[in-house]
Order: C-alpha cells, then sequence, then structure tokens
C-alpha cells in the first residue's frame, strides 16, 4: 500500500476494498462447473459444498475471533438431527427443515457460548472438546430418538420448492447444497465488511485493547458464536436432507478435527481459505479412498505438519504471500 | 454536581506479601494536567491498572465525577469516559490506521455489533476517525497497516484512539517511551493540543515533559503517594530527591 | 458385580497409571506453555518398546520398563531440538496443528509395524493373579503397579523439593523471564524437564500393556483422559495432576461398573463443571 497524500477520499478507499473482485465471481462460476463437465461426482461436490458451508462457519469463530474449537461439530450435529426428526415425523419440507435446524443449532449455540466466552487457551480448548464428547454420547445413549449407532431412519425429504426432485444423480443435492452454500456466503461476507466484522478482527488482533476502547467484548464472541452455530446447523440440516440419513458421526470428535485442518489447508480468516481448503481435502480424499485409513492419516499428518511449518497462512495466505512478491518484483 | 473529575479513596492491592498500592488517596479536579513520577517498580502503572478496572482493588474506591465505578467492568468505564493509554503499544497490527481508530468510534457510538449493514453506511464515524487521524498529522498514512507504521506514528495511533472514545479524564502511561527525539515533535504537540475539557494523567520519566504540560506532580514511591505539588515544589522537596538522587548513586554503582 | 473395593482399587491403579503418563504434560505445559498433544505418542512409544522387546527378543518384562523411559527420553529429546523449540512463541492453534499431525504420523506408522489389533502380552508368573491381603483378593499386577507408580511419586517429589534441579523447575514453571534473569539456562532446563516427562509417560505405557492394552489408537484415546487431568489438575502442578488423576481413574472406573451407559458422559460433564469452577485447573495458578 502507497503512503502518499490519498487523493480518494476515506470512505471511497474502504468502499473499493469491499468490492467482489473478479477472482471472486470467477470462483462462483467455477462453482457451476461440476454440472457440465463433472456430472458423475455431483454427489461429492454436494457434499464438498455442504462440507464447506460448515467450514466457513468455523472461520468465524477461529479464523476472525480467534476461538479455537475442538466441538463445533455438535452444531452441526443438532442441526442435522432437527431436520432428520422433523422429516422423520411426517414433515419433510426441506426449507422448515433449514428454518428449524437453524433454530435449535442457533439456539444451542447461544446457551453454550456464555461458558465459552469466559475460557482462553488449553481450557477453551478443552471446554469445546467436551461439549461436542457430552453431546456425542448423550446422541449414542438417547438411541431412542437418535437412532443410536445405526443412525436416524425413515427420512424422506420433498421436493424443494415443490418442485425439484431429489434425483440420484445428484443434480438437485448439488444445486440444493450450492444454492444454500452460496445464500449464506452472501450473509457471511455481509458480516465481516460490517462493523462488527471489524470489532471481530479487533478482538482476534488484540483482545486486550478491546475493552480499553470501550467493547463489549463478551457480548460481540457470544453473538458471533450464535451465528456460527446457526450455520454449521444449516449445514447439518442440507446434509440430512440431501443423504436422507443422519448418523452419530455428524456430531464426532472426527468431524470436527477434519474441519480444523481443512481451514488451517485453505488458510484462516479469508472467508474462501475454509471453502477452498474443503475442495480440496475431500476431493483427495476421495482420490485417495481405496487407501487404507491408517495410511491417509499418515499422509494428513505429514500434511499438518508441512502446512504450519512451511505455510502458516494456509493456501491462501501462500498465495497472497507470493502475489506480494510479484508485486514488489514489478 | 462534583468538581473532581477523578478521585480514589483509601485504594489498596497486594500481591501476597508484595504491596503495589496502600491506601491511595487522590483527588483529581476537572481539567488540571496532572503527572505521575516516580521511580520504577512504585507502582504507576497498577495505579492506572486499578482505576480503570484491569486490576482488581483488595480496598478502597474509585469514583468517576459522580458515579461510583469500583464495581464496573473495563468497558463501561471507558464509556463513562476513563480512557487509558498503554506503556506499550497496544494496537491492531493487521488493520490499517483509519480501520483501528474508526473501530473505537463504532464502539463509543455503539454501532459495532451492527453486523448487517456494511462499514461504509457509516460515514460519519469514518470521517470522525479521519479527523482525528489528520489533526495528529497521521491522514497521509491512515491507509497503512499499524504494523508497518514508524514507532512514532504508532504511538500516535495509540493516543488516537484513545480520543475516539471521547474520553473525559485521560490516563496517559509514558506516552512518550520509546519514541526517538525526531518524532516526539508531533507527539507533544498532541498533548499540549488535548482539550482544555480533559483531565489529564500522565506517568512520565522525562522531566522535560513533566515541567512543560504538567500543573501538578504527584510522586509515588513503593506502593504510596509520597508528596504532591506543584513542579517547582517537588523539584524543591528534599524527599523527592533522595528518591531520585539515591536511585541515580544506585545505578552509577550497579 | 465386584465389590466397592475393588473398584477403588482399580480406579486407583487407574489412577496412578494416568498421573505416569500426564505429569510430565503438566509439567511442560506450565512452564513453557507448550501444547504438546503428541504426549501420548510417547507413552504408546514406550508400550511398544516393551513389547518389542518382550515378544520378538525375550527380555523379561521387568527388565524393558527402563528401556521403556529412555527410548521416549530419547525420541523426545530428538523432536524437540528440531521441531518443538521453534513453536514456543507460537500460537496454541499452531502448536495443537503441528503436534496433532505428529499423533496421526504416530498412530499410522504404529499401525503399519505392528498392525492394529491389541498386542497380545504375558505377564511373567510372579505378576499374575491375586494375593490375599487382610482378607481381600488383590490382583497382584495392580498392586506392582501402584507400588511402582508411588515409589516414582516419591522420588518425583523428593526432586522437585529438595534438589536444585527440582528448585530450578519451580522457579521456571512459576516465572520464566525471571528464571531467566536469574541466570537459570532455561532452555536446557526444559529439554531436560521435557525428557523426563516423555520418558516418565513412556514408562506409563510399558505399565499399562497388561491393565489398558495396546493399539496403535493409544496416543489418541488416552490423549483426552490426559488432557482432562492436565487441565483440571490445573498446568505445572505435579500435585494437582495426582489429585485429578486419582479424581479421573476413580471416576472412571466406578462409572464404568455401576453406570455404564453414561459413563463416559459422566467424566466429560464432570470435567466441564470442574472447568468452569476453576479454569486454572484445581492447583492451578493465575
Amino acid at each position: 500500500m502507497t503512503s502518499e497524500a490519498i487523493p480518494v477520499r476515506p470512505l471511497q478507499y474502504l468502499q473499493a476494498q469491499m468490492r467482489w473482485r473478479w477472482s471472486e465471481a470467477a470462483f462462483w462460476l467455477a462453482t457451476l462447473l461440476p454440472f457440465v463437465l463433472t456430472p458423475n461426482y455431483l454427489v461429492l461436490a454436494s457434499q464438498i459444498a455442504i462440507t464447506a458451508l460448515f467450514v466457513l462457519s468455523l472461520d468465524l469463530i477461529l479464523g476472525y475471533a480467534g476461538i479455537v474449537s475442538l466441538g463445533h461439530a455438535a452444531y452441526f450435529g443438532v442441526g442435522a438431527y432437527t431436520a432428520g426428526l422433523l422429516s422423520k415425523w411426517g414433515f419433510g419440507e426441506p426449507l422448515t427443515g433449514l428454518l428449524a435446524a437453524a433454530i435449535m443449532a442457533g439456539l444451542f449455540g447461544y446457551l453454550t457460548s456464555f461458558i465459552v466466552v469466559r475460557f482462553r487457551h488449553l481450557a477453551l480448548i478443552m471446554i469445546t472438546l467436551g461439549i461436542g464428547l457430552v453431546l456425542q454420547e448423550a446422541a449414542n445413549s438417547a438411541s431412542w430418538i437418535t437412532g443410536g449407532f445405526d443412525g436416524l431412519q425413515g427420512i424422506h425429504t420433498w421436493p424443494i420448492l415443490g418442485k425439484f426432485r431429489l434425483d440420484i444423480y445428484g443434480y438437485t443435492a448439488y444445486g440444493y447444497s450450492l444454492a444454500g452454500l452460496f445464500v449464506v456466503f452472501l450473509v457471511a461476507r455481509r458480516i465481516i465488511h460490517s462493523p462488527f466484522g471489524l470489532a471481530l478482527r479487533g478482538i482476534r488482533e488484540n483482545g486486550l485493547r478491546m475493552p480499553a476502547i470501550g467493547a463489549p467484548v463478551h457480548a460481540h464472541i457470544r453473538t458471533i458464536y450464535t451465528i456460527a452455530a446457526i450455520i454449521a446447523g444449516i449445514a447439518g440440516a442440507l446434509l440430512a436432507e440431501t443423504t436422507e440419513t443422519v448418523s452419530l458421526e455428524a456430531l464426532g470428535f472426527q468431524r470436527s478435527a477434519d474441519e480444523l485442518v481443512m481451514l488451517i489447508l485453505g488458510g484462516t480468516g479469508r472467508l474462501y481459505g475454509g471453502l477452498i481448503g474443503a475442495a480440496v481435502y475431500m476431493v483427495a480424499r476421495d482420490q485417495f479412498s481405496g487407501l487404507n485409513p491408517q495410511y491417509w492419516y499418515f499422509w494428513i499428518g505429514l500434511l499438518l505438519i508441512a502446512v504450519v511449518t512451511l505455510l502458516p497462512n494456509g493456501i491462501l495466505g501462500g498465495l497472497a504471500h507470493l502475489a506480494r512478491r510479484m508485486k514488489v518484483k514489478s | 454536581m462534583s468538581a473532581n473529575a477523578l478521585a480514589t479513596h483509601g485504594l489498596n492491592k497486594n500481591f501476597g506479601s508484595l504491596v503495589v498500592a496502600s491506601d491511595i488517596a487522590l483527588v483529581l479536579p476537572q481539567g488540571v494536567r496532572y503527572a505521575l513520577i516516580g521511580p520504577n517498580g512504585a507502582g504507576k502503572t497498577t495505579l492506572i491498572n486499578l482505576m480503570t478496572g484491569m486490576l482488581q482493588p483488595d480496598g478502597g474506591r474509585i469514583v468517576l465525577g459522580d458515579d461510583d465505578i469500583t464495581a464496573l467492568p473495563p468497558e463501561e468505564r471507558v464509556r463513562l469516559g476513563l480512557v487509558r493509554t498503554f506503556q506499550i503499544n497496544q494496537l491492531f497490527p493487521h488493520l490499517t490506521a483509519l480501520e483501528s481508530v474508526t473501530l473505537a468510534v463504532c464502539e463509543r457510538r455503539k454501532v459495532a455489533r451492527t453486523w448487517w449493514r456494511q462499514l461504509t453506511a457509516y460515514g460519519d464515524e469514518i470521517d470522525e476517525a479521519y479527523d482525528i487521524l489528520a489533526a495528529l498529522s497521521l491522514a497521509p498514512v491512515c491507509h497503512r497497516l499499524t504494523r508497518e507504521l514508524a514507532y512514532g506514528q504508532q504511538r500516535l495511533v495509540e493516543i488516537a484512539l484513545a480520543l475516539a472514545a471521547k474520553p473525559k479524564v485521560l490516563l496517559l502511561d509514558e506516552p512518550a517511551a520509546g519514541v526517538p527525539r525526531e518524532e516526539s515533535r508531533e507527539l507533544f504537540a498532541a498533548i499540549a493540543g488535548l482539550s482544555r475539557d480533559i483531565t489529564v494523567l500522565f506517568i512520565e520519566h522525562d522531566m522535560d515533559l513533566v515541567f512543560r504540560f504538567a500543573s501538578r506532580v504527584i510522586v509515588m514511591v513503593g506502593g504510596r503517594v509520597l508528596v504532591e505539588g506543584t513542579p517547582a515544589e517537588i523539584a524543591a522537596d528534599p524527599r523527592v530527591r533522595a528518591v531520585y538522587l539515591g536511585k541515580a548513586r544506585h545505578e552509577a554503582a550497579s | 458385580m465386584p465389590s466397592v473395593f475393588g473398584v477403588l482399587f482399580d480406579g486407583f491403579a487407574y489412577g496412578m497409571l494416568l498421573f505416569l503418563m500426564s505429569v510430565g504434560l503438566s509439567v511442560t505445559l506450565g512452564m513453557m506453555n507448550f501444547v504438546n498433544l503428541a504426549h501420548c505418542s510417547f507413552a504408546m512409544l514406550g508400550g511398544y518398546v516393551a513389547i518389542t522387546l518382550m515378544n520378538a527378543f525375550g527380555w523379561p518384562f521387568l527388565a524393558t520398563l527402563p528401556v521403556a523411559f529412555i527410548a521416549a527420553a530419547a525420541l523426545s529429546v530428538v523432536l524437540e531440538r528440531i521441531f518443538f523449540r521453534r513453536f514456543y512463541n507460537s500460537s496454541d492453534l499452531d502448536q495443537c496443528l503441528l503436534t496433532i499431525g505428529i499423533v496421526f504420523v504416530s498412530i499410522a506408522t504404529a499401525a503399519y509395524i505392528y498392525g492394529t489389533d491389541q498386542q497380545p502380552m504375558q505377564l511373567p508368573h510372579y505378576l499374575r493373579g491375586s494375593i490375599a491381603v487382610m482378607g481381600l483378593d488383590l490382583p497382584v499386577y495392580r498392586l506392582f503397579l501402584i507400588a511402582t507408580a508411588l515409589l516414582i511419586t516419591v522420588v518425583l517429589v523428593v526432586t522437585v523439593e529438595t534438589t536444585r534441579f527440582g528448585a530450578q523447575v519451580r522457579a521456571a514453571v512459576n516465572n520464566q523471564r525471571m528464571a531467566r534473569g536469574l541466570g537459570i539456562n532455561v532452555d536446557g532446563l526444559f529439554a531436560a524437564t521435557f525428557a523426563l516427562g516423555s520418558g516418565l509417560a513412556g514408562l506409563g505405557g510399558a505399565l499399562a500393556i497388561a491393565m489398558l492394552g495396546l493399539d496403535p489408537q493409544f496416543a489418541l484415546t488416552y490423549l483426552i483422559y490426559v488432557l482432562i487431568v492436565v487441565s483440571v489438575g490445573g498446568l505445572g502442578s505435579i500435585s494437582g495432576s495426582f489429585a485429578a488423576a486419582m479424581l479421573l481413574g476413580f471416576s472412571d472406573m466406578a462409572g464404568k461398573y455401576y453406570v455404564p451407559s453414561i459413563g463416559a458422559f459422566l467424566i466429560y460433564l464432570v470435567m466441564i463443571v470442574l472447568l468452569m469452577w476453576r479454569p486454572a485447573g484445581l492447583f492451578g495458578r493465575r
């Protein structure tokens, strides 16, 4: 950034910062490619879109507010089971399912936010881990409602908007998931560019300074935590509706851990990092799915070590760094 | 309406057997410029931490204007007008100077919690932030990341953040610390330019600044207030000399 | 249904094992604030070293214990020098991710070399069965475990309280900057403490085989318990780790025997409640 007298008024400068970039437009256009290029992989694409949405919600609390959570899948699971149960009990209208999931996950997120906000460092990691594990065990025990180990049976999703029926090739599933991802992404983008988004970045940059400028830090964190829980819940509901199953792994530790890896891979605090990371991770996992799961985790382990050591800001961070270097040279 | 901007009554704090504040009773009338001096470890920063709520006292009261703020959390005290700066810069490294000050303005105006409207809809707040930075000669660099600014400029941003909160009482913790002579001109101008409505208490080791800006001086030693008076009185006080001279002798020996 | 005393006894033995596996992590976390989630990988290493020596080379069980300790300590020194010291000032998240990566690699390596099944193990004849003590039937191995662990605990406490090394460790845990200022070689101290802690974990892992079993998932399964002990007990506190390990050992055993349906549930709830009451741990500072 150059420093000399700015001929542009500060407002205009900030507006320019927040404008949609061509790279963003290209990204979203590219998400339409699977329909045309890889129609055999639409089911996978749908899974990627759902996971990307889930990872986006984690980015909001981790990348922007700095909360390290090892139990974020709890809200994903609450959303999934809510939508699944609603359908199982006879009302399979998908958009209503999303709404119900958002409310339940949001409620649970709001209540737990009061606990989460009081901790930092190891205690915070343990509390979030504990909440996730407690929920997992509870879901396992309450198998009369959750189906336990076998999962929820009898979910039947009604046609979306009354017209689009789920098909076995995944056209509807991917269209639905992608639409969900895009709409929620627009909301997330708006949050990031709002005064609240600025406050979140302030918390992440210097949590000590925030109260000294009069910021109610706890209230801010509770808000973003609830919002992130709502988004995770919507992602979970999308999974339940498009696959018509829900199992315990939806709120398991494995899912929380995988999501963390995906976010780190893509790069935190850049909104698109989670999306990129999810895409790369899940495509790779699909390609290597023939591999023994043990060996998969060997390479993931090496990848984690490599990313933390060599590419601390993930893929997007590395690209940004490269772009800066190239700009300096020219 | 109290004529006193800030008052403490019997403020105590100790960490185990280490007493960092002992029965501090201070009264700061409105509009006066106070300097707080004393050797290292006298408890000056601790006092500011107690006043702002970052540290909980073991006993005593703090009154801001007419309000007893002893039980209030730090952010509430800021809202009532008690603002501080830090001895070591506490800034937002990856935010630009403009973004940092805009944030402070938004928090003051209680609009920082709106997540559904774009920041660019808050032109008034952005303009106010820009004006604060311009008054401190930081307008040309307002779009630079804070971490890329020179140390003197960062120190000015530290003050800008405090001013954005529209303080009634401003506590400056060694505002000139670490600033090289070439860059301190704007800093001194900024402090001199502070409105007469603001009551200022600043911790300083630089006696130049103390004599230029303070109308009264408080001397702290070992967690206690030793003496209070005009700069001239303090300079002539034998007890103060003993504290500093003794210290100088100690430093020369080691 | 086993007697109350039987459950208590088992809980005590389990608690002692957890203590051995956790104390190292608690002290190094308290001293350097380095979140080492790979700590249980050292425990696992100790277990596999002991098993290999016994099954492949026919060593007697007792002889494998010191080797387990040394192997874990040695590897930890290597990792600390090459990797960990570069991340002492990194964020919590980075440290978590780095060490989780090492955990994954260790699990996969163990699976590759040893397969995913539980390792078979034969206790020497003098450690099998039970003996009658004051009218109660006590399993010999549990007794051995408790005795060994207690002995180590006593040595540990004596070392920390009376030797110069111990005093330096306490100083560094209490205030690292001050300790450095006093001329204590904090970096060397940390390497030594890290090695000691990891060695103890390795020993714990070897001792755990006969009671908890050993498979490649060990590094992750028991990590959660170790983390609970460390966070509930308080960072940098040996007595805290001891108390928390006992608490966890008893609760887990009691839960498994008396209310198996919600056993695991209970542990996590207790942890959350305890952390909410005392965020820095039972014996933690701040």
